[in-house]
C-alpha cells in the first residue's frame, strides 16, 4: 500500500488521512435501468489480482472524492483523479 | 572480581563515573560504557539464562544483534525487559536485571532442563505436549511460561512522553560507519538536504572499533573530523541512536529515535518524550547498514567469554575492555586477525589461532601460535570458558587453556531494509554471504553491505554511492575528498564457509536465543521440514527478538551442506520490518491514557455541568445522561422525574451532538430530493421536514430533519452517530455521481449550540427570549426560521420540531453563546418549573412516541418496516435507494416491522435483545418471530415497554407473544401493540 498519496488538489500527502471506499463499481445506471444492472453496480465487485481502480476519499485534507489506480500485487499507485471526472466519461 | 578495564577506549569519560546495579549488586563504569561493556570491565561475563535449557550465557556481541544478553533495565513504569545490553548506555543509578533465570543467575534450577534435552529437540511443542490434552492447560502451560519466557512487562504505567513526527530529505543515509559517513559528506557538501540516522550513540559505526591509524592520523582523530564536519553543515540533519527500522512504500522508512531512554532519572527532561518515532520521507537512499559477523556454530558455542571477533576487537579498542588474559581467535577469514593483531598490541596473550583454511593466505606478523585447517570442536568451563578442545587437521585433539574466545565466521551484510517490500537477497559465493538484492527498491547499497571490507573502500564506495544518487536529483557532485587512508584497495577476507563444525562435541549453537542447535535443524531435516520456511517454525530459528540476526545464514548453510547445494538454492526466510524491537510507547506516541483519543464537548458542556450532569461517552462525545437532584440516589429516579417534568411541564435538552450539515447552490433542493427517499423539492422557506435517507441497497441509513431557511440554503440535522458517515455520502454524491449539481457542503456540527425546549410550557418559556411571534399560528409545527433574541441582540435558529412527541422547539445559537442562552433559558423557565434531561430522558421519551434511533435503523430495515413504507416517493425518477428498495425481498409482507410490545403482567421485565415467540412454540431459529429493539421504563404508564421488529408487525397488534431472553433463561408473556404508547394522535404536538 502507497505510503504517500498524490492528491491532485494537495500534492502527496501520508495515507492516513485518506479513506478508501473501495472498487469503482459499473456506473450508477440510469433510474429506469433494470435490476440485475442494479444489482451490478450495487453488490458486483472484480477483487482483481492487479490493477485497480478505487474512490479513495481525502478525509483528513481538501474532502475531495478521487479516483486511484492501484496495483494489488506490488501497490504501486498509477494515476490519482478527481473524480468528478468520472461522470463525464460515462464511468460513475 | 578484578577489573578488565585496561588503557585507552575512544569513547568513554573516565572522569564521568557512573555507578549502576546488576542484580542488586553495586558496580562502576565510566560515561560511553555500555551495559555490557560495563559489565564485561567488571569481569562479568555471565549475564543470563538461555531461554529453553537455561544455560549459562555472556555477552556475544557488541551491537544491535546481540541474542544472548537480554537484561531488564529501570524499575517501575521505566522498566525495560528484553534490553540488549549491548545498546544501553550506561547511566547514574541504572539497575539492570538478569532474565530468564531462578532463584538467580548464578544457581539456576531451570538448568537441569539440560537433562531434558532429548524432550526438548526441535518440533518439541508439536510432539512433547501433545497429550493427554487436558495436561495443555494445567501442567504444560504453566510449566513452559514458568521456565521459557523473556523479561515480564512492568505492570505499572510509563512515566514518559512519546511523540511522532515527519521529517522529509533528498537524501537518506542509513547508516554512519564509513561508507555512510562518507556518502553523507559528499551529499552534504554538494548542498542536498541529507538525514544522516545510526543507531549507536556515537556516529562511526565500525570505525569506532579501530584502534590503530587511517593514514597518518588516529582513526577516533579522522573520525572526529568527519562527524565535526557533519555537524557544521546546515542542510545535514545528524540523527544517533535513531534505528531505522521499517522501508515502505514510496520511500517512506520509520525509524526511532532515542531521546531520553539513555538518561538518568535526575537527568530526564519531563517535558520532553522518551522516544520519537520518525517517518522520513527520502527522495533518494543510501544504505550504509554495514555487515553483521557470524558466529561459527561448534560444540560448546554458547560458554560465556566467546564472543564475535569484532565485539572482542570494539570493547577493547572503543571502551578499554579486556576479554580475558589469555584469548584465542577462531575464525575463517582475514579481517578477524585484526582483532588478534589488536589484543597483542595492548600485551594481550593470544593463545592460538585456530583457522578452519588449511593455507590462509595471510601474512599474520604477530606471536600468537597459528593451528591452520583445524576447528574448535568443544570448550569447557562451569560459568565461563575455561579451555577449547581444537581438533587438528589430522585428526588430533588438542586442549588449549583460554578465558575468551574471539570467533569469526565471515560476515553477513545487513540487507533487511533492502528487502522489506519484497525483495529477496542474491548469494554470493564470492562474499560467502546474501548479498542486497539488484534492485533495491531505489535504495543504493554502499560499504560492507555490499561486500566492502576495510575502512578506505567502504569511503570510496559510499562517496561514490553519493555522487550517483546527487546526479539522480540533477545535483552535480564530486567525490568528498576524504581522508587518506594510504591502503585503497578492497582488502580480500577469503572466507571459507563452515556452517558447522563436523566434529562438535555437544550441543553446538545456531540460534542462541531461542536454543536451537545444530542437531535440531538436522532432525528438522530428516523429519521432512527441510525447507527454510518450515526449518525456521520447526526449529523456531530466527524467530527471537533478535529475528536471527547472527543466526539464519549460519541455518541456511547447515540445511545447504546438508543438501549438498549452494545457500543461494536454499534462500532467505522474508525480511519484515522491524528491525530491532520497538517499544510500544514509540508506537502508541501520544495516543494513550486521556489522549488516546480526541474529547468532543457540547458547546453546552459547562452549562450541563454546572447544572450536575452525568455524562456518557457516545462516541468522541460526552453527552450529558441525567440530571441528578438532591436526594435521587438511583439513575432512574432522575430519569423518571425528568420525563414526567417534560410531559407535564418543560424541560431542556442538549441536542448539539447532532450532526449539522449547511447545504447551498442553485441545484440543493433537487440534491436533497435525490439523496432522501421523501419529497424535498417543494420544501418552502421557513419549513422543516423529517426525512429518511437510504443506501443504494434500498434499506434506511439515517434519518433526521432538513430546514429550508432561504432560497438555495439549507439546513440538514443527522444523528450523533452518523455525522460524519452522512457528511461523507453527501459528498460522494455531489461531487461523483452528480457533479453537474450545483450544490455545496459545509458541516456545520461545532458551530451551533443547539437545546430542545420541550413540554406544554415550551413556548412559555421561549416567548420571554424571543422577541418574534412564536404563537402557534405565527410558529406552527415543523416551522424553521430565524428569530431575534434579547431584544435583538441575538439571531438564533428556532426549529419547531419534535423528538419526544411534546410541543417542543430546538434553538441552535453560535456556539460560543450556548451556555449563556442555555442560563438565560433556565432563568426565564423557573416558574413554569423548567428542568434539564438527559440522553436517558430523551431515549424514554422517544420510545414511549414510538420514534426509532439506530436501535432499529440497524442497517437491515427499510422504511416499510419502520411503518413510514408511504414516505418512500413513488413520484420521484430516481434517488438514492430507489430500485433496490423495491426489491421482492425488501416488499415481503411478512418482513420483520416495528411494533411496540409490553408484559401482559405490567409488574414484568423483559430486555432488549430478547426474541418474540409465538405462544407455545418451542424455541428455535425457525419459530424466531423477531426481537426487541429498544425498552425502557415508562413512568407515564408506570411499566416496562419497548419497541420490537417482528414478522408482520402491525397486522399483529394485539396478539400475545413470548418474549424469551436466553441470555437470562428467563420468559414472560407480552402483547404486541401500537408503538405510540403516548398520544398516537400527535395532538400536542400541534398545541
Ligand atoms: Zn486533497
Amino acid at each position: 500500500m502507497s505510503s504517500l498519496v498524490k492528491c491532485p488538489h494537495c500534492g502527496l500527502r501520508p495515507r492516513e488521512e485518506f479513506t478508501i471506499r473501495g472498487e469503482v463499481p459499473t456506473p450508477r445506471p440510469a433510474a429506469g435501468a433494470d435490476e440485475s444492472v442494479w444489482f451490478d453496480h450495487v453488490y458486483l465487485r472484480d477483487n482483481p489480482r492487479g490493477q485497480h481502480r478505487e474512490y479513495w476519499h481525502h478525509s483528513g485534507g481538501c474532502r475531495r472524492w478521487l479516483v486511484l489506480d492501484r496495483n494489488t500485487v506490488t501497490h504501486e499507485t498509477g494515476d490519482v483523479v478527481d473524480a468528478s471526472t468520472l461522470k463525464s466519461e460515462g464511468r460513475a | 572480581m578484578t577489573s578488565f578495564r585496561i588503557d585507552g577506549g575512544t569513547l568513554i569519560d573516565r572522569d564521568d563515573v557512573r555507578e549502576f546495579t546488576f542484580n542488586g549488586e553495586r558496580l562502576r563504569g565510566f560515561g560511553g560504557d555500555t551495559v555490557a561493556s560495563a559489565l564485561l570491565a567488571n569481569g562479568r561475563q555471565l549475564v543470563g539464562r538461555s531461554f529453553k535449557y537455561h544455560r549459562p550465557r555472556g555477552i556475544l556481541t557488541a551491537g544491535a544483534a546481540e541474542p544472548n544478553a537480554l537484561l531488564t533495565i529501570g524499575r517501575d513504569g521505566r522498566r525495560d525487559p528484553n534490553t540488549r545490553a549491548t545498546m544501553a548506555e550506561l547511566f547514574d543509578g541504572l539497575e539492570a536485571r538478569s532474565q530468564n533465570c531462578w532463584p538467580n543467575v548464578d544457581f539456576d534450577i531451570g538448568a537441569m532442563n539440560g537433562l531434558l534435552g532429548p524432550l526438548l529437540g526441535a518440533g518439541f511443542y508439536y510432539k512433547t505436549f501433545m497429550w493427554p490434552a487436558a495436561f495443555w492447560e494445567k501442567v504444560y502451560e504453566p510449566l513452559i511460561r514458568k521456565a521459557a519466557g523473556l523479561g515480564r512487562a512492568s505492570y505499572d504505567p510509563d512515566p514518559g512522553s512519546y511523540e511522532k513526527c515527519w521529517a522529509h530529505c533528498d537524501v537518506l543515509v542509513i547508516g554512519a560507519g564509513p561508507a555512510g559517513l562518507a556518502a553523507a559528506l559528499t551529499a552534504g557538501r554538494a548542498g542536498a538536504r541529507v538525514i544522516i540516522a545510526d543507531e549507536g550513540a556515537q556516529l562511526g559505526g565500525g570505525m569506532l572499533a579501530e584502534g590503530g591509524m587511517i593514514g597518518n592520523k588516529p582513526a577516533d582523530a579522522v573520525l572526529a573530523d568527519m562527524v565535526g564536519e557533519l555537524h557544521a553543515l546546515p542542510n545535514v540533519e545528524v540523527k544517533k541512536r535513531t534505528t531505522v527500522f521499517g522501508a515502505y512504500d514510496d520511500q517512506v522508512f520509520a525509524a526511532v529515535e532515542q531521546v531520553q531512554k539513555h538518561l538518568s532519572d535526575a537527568a530526564i527532561n519531563p517535558d520532553r518524550a522518551m522516544e520519537r518515532l520518525w517517518r522520513i520521507v527520502a527522495k533518494q537512499v543510501i544504505l550504509a547498514t554495514g555487515a553483521e559477523e557470524r558466529p561459527i556454530v561448534f560444540g560448546g558455542n554458547d560458554r560465556p567469554g566467546v564472543m564475535t571477533a569484532g565485539a572482542m576487537r570494539t570493547y577493547l579498542n572503543a571502551f578499554g575492555v579486556a576479554p580475558g588474559k589469555q584469548v584465542a581467535l577462531f575464525a575463517n577469514n582475514n579481517q578477524a586477525y585484526q582483532t588478534a593483531m589488536d589484543l597483542e598490541a595492548r600485551g594481550i596473550e593470544v593463545a592460538a589461532i585456530i583457522d578452519p583454511r588449511k593455507c590462509p593466505d595471510i601474512d599474520y606478523g604477530g606471536k600468537a601460535r597459528l593451528i591452520a585447517g583445524a576447528m574448535v570442536r568443544d570448550t569447557a568451563g562451569r560459568k565461563a570458558i575455561k579451555s577449547i578442545a581444537v581438533r587438528h587437521d589430522d585428526g588430533r585433539d588438542e586442549m588449549i587453556a583460554v578465558d575468551a574466545l574471539a570467533v569469526s565466521g565471515g560476515y553477513s551484510p545487513i540487507v533487511h531494509l533492502a528487502c522489506h517490500r519484497g525483495a529477496r537477497p542474491v548469494w554470493s559465493d564470492e562474499h560467502v554471504g546474501f548479498m542486497p538484492p539488484e534492485n533495491c527498491d531505489g535504495m543504493v547499497p554502499a560499504g560492507a553491505v555490499a561486500g566492502k571490507a576495510g575502512i578506505a573502500s567502504c569511503f570510496v564506495a559510499g562517496a561514490t554511492a553519493a555522487v550517483s544518487v546527487l546526479n539522480a536529483l540533477g545535483l552535480n557532485a564530486a567525490p568528498a575528498g576524504l581522508p587518506d587512508t594510504q591502503t585503497a584497495d578492497d582488502i580480500a577476507q577469503g572466507t571459507v564457509a563452515i556452517w558447522s563444525v563436523p566434529s562438535s562435541k555437544g550441543k553446538a549453537f545456531v540460534d542462541y536465543q531461542n536454543d536451537v542447535t545444530a542437531g535440531d535443524i538436522n532432525l528438522a531435516m530428516r523429519e521432512g521440514y527441510d525447507h527454510v520456511e518450515l526449518a525456521k517454525r520447526y526449529t523456531t530459528n530466527g524467530m527471537a527478538t533478535d529475528q536471527g540476526k547472527t543466526s539464519n545464514v549460519n541455518a541456511i548453510g547447515i540445511l545447504a551442506q546438508n543438501k549438498g547445494v549452494s545457500p543461494g538454492a536454499i534462500g532467505t526466510t522474508t525480511f519484515r520490518p522491524f528491525y530491532t524491537p520497538v517499544s510500544f510507547g514509540a508506537l502508541v506516541g501520544a495516543s494513550k491514557g486521556f489522549e488516546f483519543q480526541p474529547v468532543r464537548k457540547s458547546p453546552l458542556h459547562g452549562w450541563a455541568e454546572r447544572n450536575g450532569a452525568k455524562f456518557v461517552e457516545t462516541g468522541l462525545w460526552y453527552r450529558s445522561s441525567w440530571f441528578p437532584k438532591d436526594g435521587e440516589t438511583f439513575w432512574r429516579d432522575s430519569v423518571d422525574r425528568e420525563v414526567m417534568n417534560v410531559r407535564e411541564n418543560v424541560g431542556i435538552c442538549d441536542v448539539s451532538t447532532l450532526g449539522k450539515i449547511e447545504i447551498f447552490g442553485a441545484d440543493a433542493a433537487e440534491f436533497l430530493n435525490r439523496v432522501y427517499c421523501n419529497a424535498f423539492l417543494k420544501l418552502p422557506v421557513g419549513k422543516a421536514r423529517y426525512g429518511i435517507m437510504l443506501r443504494e441497497d434500498g434499506l434506511v441509513y439515517d434519518d433526521g430533519t432538513t430546514s429550508c431557511l432561504a432560497e438555495n440554503h439549507y439546513f440538514m440535522t443527522t444523528t450523533t452517530a452518523l455525522a460524519a458517515g452522512v457528511l461523507t455520502h453527501l459528498e460522494f454524491c455531489a461531487q461523483v455521481l452528480w457533479p453537474d449539481l450545483d450544490v455545496r457542503l459545509a458541516s456545520a456540527t461545532d458551530q451551533w449550540a443547539q437545546m430542545a425546549i420541550a413540554g406544554p410550557r415550551a413556548r412559555d418559556v421561549l416567548a420571554k427570549i424571543i422577541d418574534d411571534d412564536i404563537s402557534n399560528d405565527a410558529f406552527p409545527f415543523l416551522a424553521a426560521r430565524d428569530v431575534s433574541m434579547f431584544g435583538g441582540r441575538l439571531t438564533g435558529r428556532l426549529f419547531r420540531i419534535s423528538f419526544s412527541g411534546e410541543l417542543a422547539y430546538e434553538i441552535a445559537v453560535p456556539a460560543g453563546y450556548g451556555e449563556s442562552v442555555a442560563d438565560a433559558i433556565m432563568v426565564a423557565g423557573k416558574e413554569f418549573d423548567i428542568a434539564p434531561y438527559g440522553t436517558e430522558a430523551l431515549g424514554v421519551m422517544r420510545i414511549e412516541k414510538g420514534h426509532v434511533t439506530h436501535a432499529e435503523i440497524n442497517g437491515t430495515v427499510t422504511p416499510a418496516d419502520l411503518g413510514m413504507g408511504r414516505m418512500v416517493s413513488a413520484k420521484k425518477d430516481d434517488f438514492i435507494g430507489r430500485v433496490m428498495n423495491m426489491r421482492e425481498g425488501l416488499v415481503d409482507p411478512m418482513r420483520p416491522a416495528l411494533v411496540g410490545i409490553k408484559p401482559k403482567s405490567l409488574a414484568d421485565k423483559f430486555a432488549t435483545g430478547s426474541h418474540i415467540l409465538k405462544i407455545g412454540d418451542e424455541v428455535s431459529l425457525a419459530n424466531d418471530q423477531g426481537y426487541v429493539t429498544s425498552m425502557c421504563y415508562s413512568p407515564n404508564l408506570g411499566h416496562a415497554i419497548g419497541l420490537a421488529l417482528v414478522k408482520g408487525g402491525p397486522e399483529r397488534y394485539g396478539e400475545e407473544v413470548v418474549i424469551w431472553n436466553g441470555l437470562a433463561g428467563t420468559s414472560i408473556t407480552g402483547i404486541l401493540c401500537n408503538p405510540a404508547f403516548v398520544d398516537p394522535e400527535n395532538e400536542k404536538l400541534h398545541a
